[in-house]
């Protein structure tokens, strides 16, 4: 697959996004947005911190007990007549997929939002094989138009404004004439699913929760369209990440409470929408079939290091990078892989490996933002840093993709000189003299100090170190 | 924000005065000894003292981080609080000294010195309880707080409440205040691009304020921050609040 | 067992056991007497359409709302004691022709599409703390209902209001069986996928008519 071949490129990527001011404009004032709706949610510390906490516990639970949930989850969800599989890689998930829809003869697919489809490339491959697959959540509908992968992972058309949507409808829509008219691009393309959705063979879906206790998915959405995808065609496939179990049914309700808010600031989506089951015999609707399949591809590997593990308590909110100031200014394809934003630089790194995406883990100030907001309290920076040490210093255990892929002679010498200096004061001594001396005489071209001076004047030494002054003043040493 | 137990007002202080303050800023470094040492305290300034380590700790160099922290540790032997004039630094030593000392022998030790870390405006407001007197002209600034300040050591209205009580001083906020500028240590020259983008949006949000004067809480940021401004030929002027304080409030 | 789900458990299964946290205290808020207002409130600011009602005049009521909206034919459910309420209501007034959701979806699906205007379903409890209406469709008041036709109309208790979802879970003992589908709704379909502004009725229904019902 394409996806194989994909090597990150922050920093070439970025310059594309940085000098697009279009860009940046529509991520600006749509993170802005989001922010100040999240921050209205939130705006009881105590409350928040109680929920957090709660959820945070309830995830850490579900991953502690990881293998005998799935166990379970499967048992359950079998019982009450689901059809569970176990994809290892995303290929295996794909196939799984196609053999479902072709041994029902099904030609065309309805899909509501996935970030695991997205992952798996689905789309590409049913398409391949003969089978028509419909993007119907409205952001991923016009991306699907455009020919585009997500840019956020809850919004995922964020990049684009309603004049470029506007475009795209009047070019690839029937009938459709150039309208800015958010309700009239709205009805557009609910006039151009109804029919897909009428005709379906089948629909595919992610999940958001999957309770192991009952065997119940739990999706959330606003637009119906996740429903519609779940309910009208005779034939539902549910494709997860083996993470997203959750050990009881209570456990779902904190983190609904904290999943909408953190997300768009909404106290809860319009529609939550828990299946347990297909269609009961008397029952009129709902598909006669539903399947889910459990997709590892990479993630029980993360989980075998229990730091590094902390990133599958994630529930895909976005709010980490609703509140990142880099994923604010170059937005998500300069991401290059599915998930984007802080949790994209930790997860895609552990799934993809470091030797292909270990620049993203750097492309961070460590600002502390995006764990700030995290609703599960995942340490987004500590695992940034965890992930640069893999990269140069592979630990035995972590068996990190690629882990050891960032060493360099000359940067391991740089980090050596610099212990030289800092870990003894009588070279430290020596040398801040010498720089006071003659620091200011390098020239800004070097290296370093050419990306520096881009936007910024050098740095002065100062003539005398506050190690000096403090002598001098009679400061006590000791 | 800490967790650890108020201390009653000591007599002594440590004084961490990080590398970027020694190398390019010790005027920050001695406002802030001073402005100990007229509240009555004895400073003391081990002479032994380089780096906290982050920038090592940072990128992955484990091991490099922690032979330079092993050797604060050392540096900084007695009981008393160790008052550093920048919340990165201090953020570095109170929250990841501990994991970064996990399994050594040094544990315990470093455990013991996290619970000694002082940001600077933190231990003026929290431990000394500080009453300061605006000799100054009257002046509008805007306060950049740092990432790891407010994010690490939770130090947010510590500093501004500081500056709250200088009479003659007109306080603006930021809206953007609690966003990053960019500088990030190693990430300014990894992704110089971002960074700078960072960093120009920073300094306009700062002109937006109608202030003319910056003042924050950590070199790293003020150099970044202080750099753009002047490439850009702004009329601001960045300051340490320890030399800001030290200048209002005895002159100097 | 599969090959896969074999090696994936014993991969997991590998790795080193985890701590299993305490689920720490958390109280979802309760609002007391003001449990009806804050429901009302919350489903408002989701922008539907709530009314106060007896147990006695909804379907006049309801017909008369219809009416104002020119809806000409409306969805029910035939085997309910709502329906048949309904059905005796309106019976030669002037009202909405009543489509009976009482075959298969294979044979309703052009009804639904196409034909219904609105639809009335009954909840199984209101939630106050986010304004959402719980919906338990079954064999007699199906799945569909409550999502194809462009207005979907909701009676709803008053007595079935809780707090939260955890309240209701827990007064409902929702762990000890689930139905086919559980539905929480707050409001009428919506989209901010556009430029974060809010549109309404993406692919559900574009109206959301709430009836509670109060005390008797």
């Amino acid at each position: 697959m394409a996806a194989e071949a994909k090597k990150s490129d922050f920093g070439g990527k970025a310059h594309v996004a940085l000098n697009d001011p279009k860009l940046r404009a529509n991520f600006r004032r749509a993170m802005d947005g989001l922010m100040a709706k999240r921050a209205i949610q939130f705006a009881d510390p105590d409350e928040w911190k109680s929920l957090r906490a709660r959820g945070a516990a309830n995830r850490a639970r579900a991953l502690a007990r990881l293998p005998e949930l799935l166990e379970q989850l499967d048992a359950r969800c079998t019982a009450n007549g689901i059809q569970v599989h176990w994809a290892e890689t995303t290929e295996e998930a794909n196939a799984i997929v196609l053999g479902i829809l072709m041994k029902a003869g099904a030609k065309r697919v309805i899909k509501g939002k996935s970030m695991v489809t997205e992952e798996m490339h689905l789309n590409a491959h049913l398409e391949a094989h003969g089978i028509t697959a419909v993007e119907s959540d409205l952001g991923e509908y016009i991306i699907q138009l455009a020919g585009e992968a997500p840019s956020h992972i809850v919004m995922p058309c964020i990049h684009k404004n309603k004049g470029e949507i506007a475009e795209l409808f009047a070019e690839k829509i029937e009938g459709q004439v150039y309208t800015e008219n958010v309700d009239e691009l709205t009805a557009a393309a609910r006039k151009a699913l109804r029919g897909c959705f009428a005709d379906a063979d089948a629909g595919i879906s992610g999940v958001n929760f999957a309770i192991a206790e009952t065997g119940t998915l739990v999706l959330i959405e606003n637009e119906g369209n996740g429903r519609l995808s779940t309910t009208l065609p005779p034939l539902h496939i549910a494709v997860t990440g083996i993470e997203k179990v959750l050990e009881k049914l209570d456990d779902v309700a904190p983190l609904l409470s904290l999943l909408p808010r953190s997300a768009t600031g909404q106290p809860i989506t319009t529609y939550v929408n828990m299946i347990s089951s297909p269609r009961k015999p008397g029952e009129k609707d709902g598909p006669q079939a539903v399947h889910l399949v459990l997709l590892d591809s990479g993630r029980s590997r993360v989980y075998g290091d229990t730091e590094l593990g902390d990133t599958l308590r994630c529930i895909r909110c976005a709010a980490c990078m609703n509140h990142c100031p880099v994923y604010t200014r170059v937005g998500g394809h300069t991401y290059t892989f599915t998930y984007p934003g802080p949790i994209g630089k930790i997860l895609t790194p552990q799934i993809e490996g470091l030797d292909c995406a270990g620049d993203q883990p750097h492309a961070s100030t460590l600002c502390r933002a995006c764990a700030d907001v995290c609703p599960v309290e995942i340490p987004i920076p500590d695992i940034l840093v965890r992930l640069r040490t893999e990269a140069v210093r592979p630990s035995a255990t972590a068996g990190v993709k690629g882990g050891g892929s960032g060493r360099s002679a000359a940067e391991t010498l740089g980090w050596a000189g610099w212990k030289t200096m800092y870990a003894s004061p009588l070279v430290y001594g020596l040398a801040t003299w010498a720089m006071g001396l003659v620091g200011n005489l390098m020239p800004d071209s070097l290296p370093m100090l050419k990306q520096w001076t881009s936007v910024r004047t050098k740095p002065k030494f100062a003539a005398k170190s506050l190690h000096q002054l403090a002598r001098e003043k009679g400061f006590s040493d000791e | 924000m800490t967790d650890s137990p108020r201390p009653q007002r000591p007599h002594s202080v440590y004084f961490f005065g990080t590398c970027l303050i020694d190398l390019f800023y010790p005027d920050a470094g001695m406002a802030g000894m001073e402005l100990l040492r007229r509240e009555g305290l004895k400073v003391v300034f081990p002479q032994k003292q380089t780096c906290c380590g982050q920038p090592a700790r940072n990128n992955g160099y484990q091991d490099e981080a922690r032979a330079v922290a092993r050797l604060q540790l050392d540096a900084f032997p007695g009981d008393w609080p160790i008052v550093v004039p920048s919340g990165s630094c201090a953020g570095m030593m109170k929250t990841h000294y501990p994991e970064l000392f996990e399994g050594d022998p040094d544990h315990a030790r470093a455990v013991a010195f996290s619970k000694r870390v002082f940001e600077l405006t933190q231990f003026l407001v929290e431990v000394l309880d500080v009453r300061l007197v605006d000799r100054g002209e009257p002046v509008t600034i805007t306060w950049h707080g740092s990432c790891h300040s407010q994010r690490e050591m939770g130090v947010v209205d510590q500093p501004k409440a500081l500056l709250r009580q200088l009479t003659n001083v007109t306080l603006v906020e930021n809206p953007r205040e609690a966003e990053c500028c960019g500088f990030g240590g190693t990430f300014s020259v990894k992704q110089p691009e971002i960074s700078a983008a960072m960093v120009t949006d920073k300094v306009a949000s700062i002109e937006a304020t109608g202030a003319t004067q910056v003042v924050s809480g950590d070199c790293g940021c003020l150099m970044n921050i202080g750099g753009a401004i002047e490439k850009a030929a702004k009329r601001l002027r960045p300051r340490h609040i320890a030399e800001f304080l030290l200048e209002r409030c005895h002159g100097r | 067992m599969s090959d896969a789900k074999s090696r994936i458990l014993s991969r997991l299964r590998a790795a080193p056991a985890r701590p299993l946290p305490e689920r720490p205290d958390w109280s979802p808020p309760s609002y007391g007497d003001g449990r009806k207002d804050k429901f009302r409130k919350m489903l408002e600011a989701s922008h539907a359409d709530v009314h106060e009602v007896t147990r006695a005049d909804w379907p006049s009521l309801l017909r008369r709302i219809l009416a104002d909206k020119g809806v000409s034919a409306m969805l029910y459910a035939p085997g309910t004691a709502t329906g048949k309420q309904l059905a005796a209501d309106w019976a030669g007034a002037a009202a909405p022709r009543l489509l009976p959701y009482d075959r298969g979806i294979e044979e309703m699906k052009s009804v639904l599409v196409h034909d219904a205007e609105a639809a009335v379903t009954t909840a199984r409890g209101g939630i106050a703390q986010t304004g959402a209406l719980v919906l338990w469709p079954d064999a007699d008041e199906p799945r569909l209902m409550s999502l194809l036709p462009p207005i979907h109309v909701v009676l709803v208790e008053e007595d079935t209001i809780t707090d939260s979802l955890a309240a209701t879970m827990a007064a409902q003992g929702w762990a000890g069986g689930m139905p086919t589908n559980a539905i929480l709704v707050s409001g009428p379909s919506k989209t901010a996928d556009i430029e974060q502004t809010l549109a309404y009725g993406v692919h559900g229904p574009k109206e959301l008519i709430v009836l509670v019902i109060g005390r008797e």
